[in-house]
């Protein structure tokens, strides 16, 4: 018999190409399926035709364009041309290499694009088991559906374009778990705030997390997206939860999951994937998760966070570095510790990026603004994760919640999560985003990011400031 | 590519713990599809004021910091966004070495891709190679990557250890993707034997 395993060993066992050569070197790992976008790839590609080389498996490949792409509703590439060059030529690039190395596309205008870790569960093509890629760190999205997923950089894209395969040494792995009960208005993105708060944002460098418990078996796909999207915040290029029959549910009939007899053995194969009783961790953390409540970010990276009805913290109750990151924090959000962040005054804010723009956020975020108002003065974006994400909420009827409260109703795209497609905060502006970063100028230069949840977003927008969901809940 | 055996030089001391990769170089200048000039952009959020023009008082515009080889930063950093850019980005601007007392995973993997050492340093090491440099700007760093040993300021050499693969890359200048295409007879028998588990062009044509 052989020793218990964890669902990241049994994942890493499999894709072995071949073991470290000793002790040291790298394993190299095969790679299922590889998704690409415009940002992070025309070097590797410009890198392998250098080389004469060959993209070695076009159709596990899937590409397409999100980060630089505008979210003005009716924008296309010709219009964008005009205002914004360098990046309509980078989506060009996009479209040139595709097409030259037969990779398939879902370009901007059509009615399957979105955020490269939106339509990849959406297509079905993100499944249990597999290993996935990206040249983006959100790629730890996909670790949802328990495939050993993480994000990697462009000469990395330009391993697996030519190979398919990655050099890797062996990670950690970590036992996340949260058991008890989420309480009402504490969602996926509260929990992923607290584990990371608690953490810090360097606590899973070297690992992968596995997030266990009742409360993280309770979630959704859509809300274990949200959870696992963030690993990469609290450090871990992945997270990983075991795939079930939520998971099995969710890719029933979508497009690239297997049919018929192949289902059936997949489902069968997926099933001996998670966990044995039994299995070694490298290090297990456990929360009481019916303990956690609304969580927001007072600083300028994911960890620096508190409930949303708590007071920011004294930065010489921490030891020397952190008091060195969160008083430089405090400085840049022009914040006093000591004080609540309830009620503190916003001028934007964002619904939307690869962390909680699917249906289920909106939904959320449309309950809360419904026959309610954006207050004055303050810009709410909605942007949804993809195409057919934003027509499943028009035909809804949730555009017109937002729209008839004073949102902005948006194309799909990253948006003002990271300011480089026309989105972003003005200098010294105020925002709850539904984002992954509130990093120093990450949403525009000098603009100023409170993370949170759908819900925090949609009670922050109505009351102008930054509000309890708890209270706007029926 | 890059080989990297040693180096003597200088070095610019940033302390600041988790410096992102937003930070050594911000997603609005990503819309590059090379991997040059991207120094322009290094640090951009704290190296320009508003208007444009170079912010006197940062580091990197200071006299001292001119031909600079090494970089003392804080702990944690390059974490975030997986953008390589971060790392041409300092390549760019002519460091050669970056030295922490901890890196974010991604960073660390694209800097051994692109001949960037990156060196960990236990806490008081760092500490005191921070205070040094700090107190006398202009003194000298050596780095022997053969030998695995660093020293600073006229002191005694301390020692440091590095991942082996990254280490040999860097001594050899052997190209990592070279490596894989060479395990071609390991890779044709793992495709024999697991047949591919998606095919994105007809899950691609059947959402259409």
């Amino acid at each position: 018999m052989t020793a218990p395993r964890t669902l990241f060993d049994k994942i890493w066992d499999h894709h072995l190409v071949s073991a470290p050569s000793e002790p040291g070197m790298p394993a190299t790992l095969y790679v299922d399926l590889h998704l690409l976008h415009e940002v992070t790839s025309p070097q590797a590609f410009a890198e392998i035709e250098e080389r004469g080389l060959a993209v070695r498996r076009p159709r596990q490949c899937l590409a397409t364009m999100d980060h630089s792409t505008p979210t003005d509703p009716g924008m296309n590439l010709v219009r964008l041309a005009g205002r914004d060059a360098a990046g309509a030529a980078q989506l060009t690039r996009l479209a040139e290499n595709c097409a030259r190395h037969g990779i398939p596309l879902l370009p901007l205008g059509d009615a399957r694009q979105g955020i490269v870790h939106v339509i990849g569960p959406e297509l079905g093509v993100t499944q249990p088991g597999m290993t996935i890629v990206c040249g983006d760190s959100h790629t730890s999205t996909h670790g949802a559906f328990g495939a050993l997923a993480f994000g990697i950089g462009t000469s990395e894209v330009a391993h697996v374009l030519a190979t398919q395969c990655l050099l890797q040494n062996r990670p950690l792995t970590y036992e996340i778990a949260v058991d008890g009960r989420l309480p009402a208005g504490v969602t996926a993105k509260d929990l992923i705030l607290t584990v990371i708060g608690e953490l810090g944002i360097d606590g899973g460098t070297g690992a992968v997390f596995e997030y266990r418990g009742e409360a993280v078996a309770a979630l959704d796909m859509e809300e274990r997206m949200t959870v696992c999207n963030m690993s990469i915040e609290g450090g871990a290029r992945a997270g990983l939860i075991a795939p079930d029959e939520t998971t099995f549910r969710y890719l029933a009939g979508r497009p690239g999951a297997p049919r018929g007899e192949s289902w059936d053995a997949a489902v069968e194969a997926w099933r001996r994937l998670p966990t044995d009783a039994g299995a070694a961790f490298d290090r297990s953390v456990r929360f009481d998760g019916s303990s956690f409540a609304p969580r927001i970010t007072f600083g300028t990276n994911p960890g620096q966070s508190i409930a949303v009805d708590g007071t920011i913290p004294d930065p010489s109750a921490f030891d020397e570095q952190v008091r060195i990151g969160v008083e430089k924090s405090l400085r840049y959000m022009d914040l006093e510790a000591g004080r609540p962040l309830l009620g503190h005054k916003i001028d934007v804010v964002f619904l939307g990026s690869c962390t909680n723009s699917r249906l289920s956020d909106l939904r959320a975020a449309a309950a809360v603004l419904a026959g309610r108002r954006v207050a004055p003065g303050v810009r709410m974006l909605v942007v949804p994760g993809s195409e057919p994400v934003r027509r499943q909420a028009e035909a809804e009827g949730l555009a017109r919640v937002f729209t008839e409260a004073g949102a902005e109703w948006r194309q799909a795209g990253c948006s003002m999560c990271l300011a480089m497609n026309g989105d972003r905060l003005e200098p010294g502006q105020y925002a709850v985003s539904t984002s992954n970063r509130n990093f120093e100028g990450r949403q525009g230069p000098g603009g100023r990011t409170f993370l949170a949840s759908p819900l925090t977003a949609a009670a922050s927008a109505v009351a102008g400031a930054i509000a309890d969901p708890r209270e706007m809940m029926a | 590519m890059r080989q990297f055996t040693q180096l003597h030089g200088r070095a610019v001391v940033l302390p600041v713990p988790n410096v992102d990769t937003d930070q050594i170089i911000p997603a609005r200048y990503l819309k590059a599809t090379t991997k040059t000039g991207l120094g322009a952009g290094l640090f951009a959020g704290w190296r320009y004021r508003a208007d444009g023009s170079p912010d006197p008082a940062f580091l990197l515009n200071r006299p001292e910091a001119e031909g600079a080889e090494v970089l003392v930063a804080g702990d944690n950093f390059g974490c975030g966004s997986s953008r390589e850019h971060a790392v041409w980005a300092l390549l760019d601007q002519g460091f050669r070495a970056v030295l922490a007392p901890r890196f974010a995973d991604i960073f660390r993997n694209n800097a051994a891709k692109n001949g960037l050492l990156t060196v960990e340093l236990d806490r008081d090491t760092w500490q005191e190679m921070v205070q040094r440099l700090e107190a006398q700007p202009d003194a000298p760093v050596s780095i022997d990557l053969e030998r695995e040993r660093l020293g600073f300021a006229g002191g005694p050499e301390v020692s440091f250890s590095l991942d082996p693969f990254a280490r040999h890359c860097l001594l050899t200048g052997l190209d990592p993707l070279a490596y894989l295409l060479a395990q071609e007879a390991q890779l044709d028998a793992y495709e024999a034997a697991h047949p591919p588990r998606v095919d994105t062009l007809a899950a691609e044509g059947e959402a259409r």
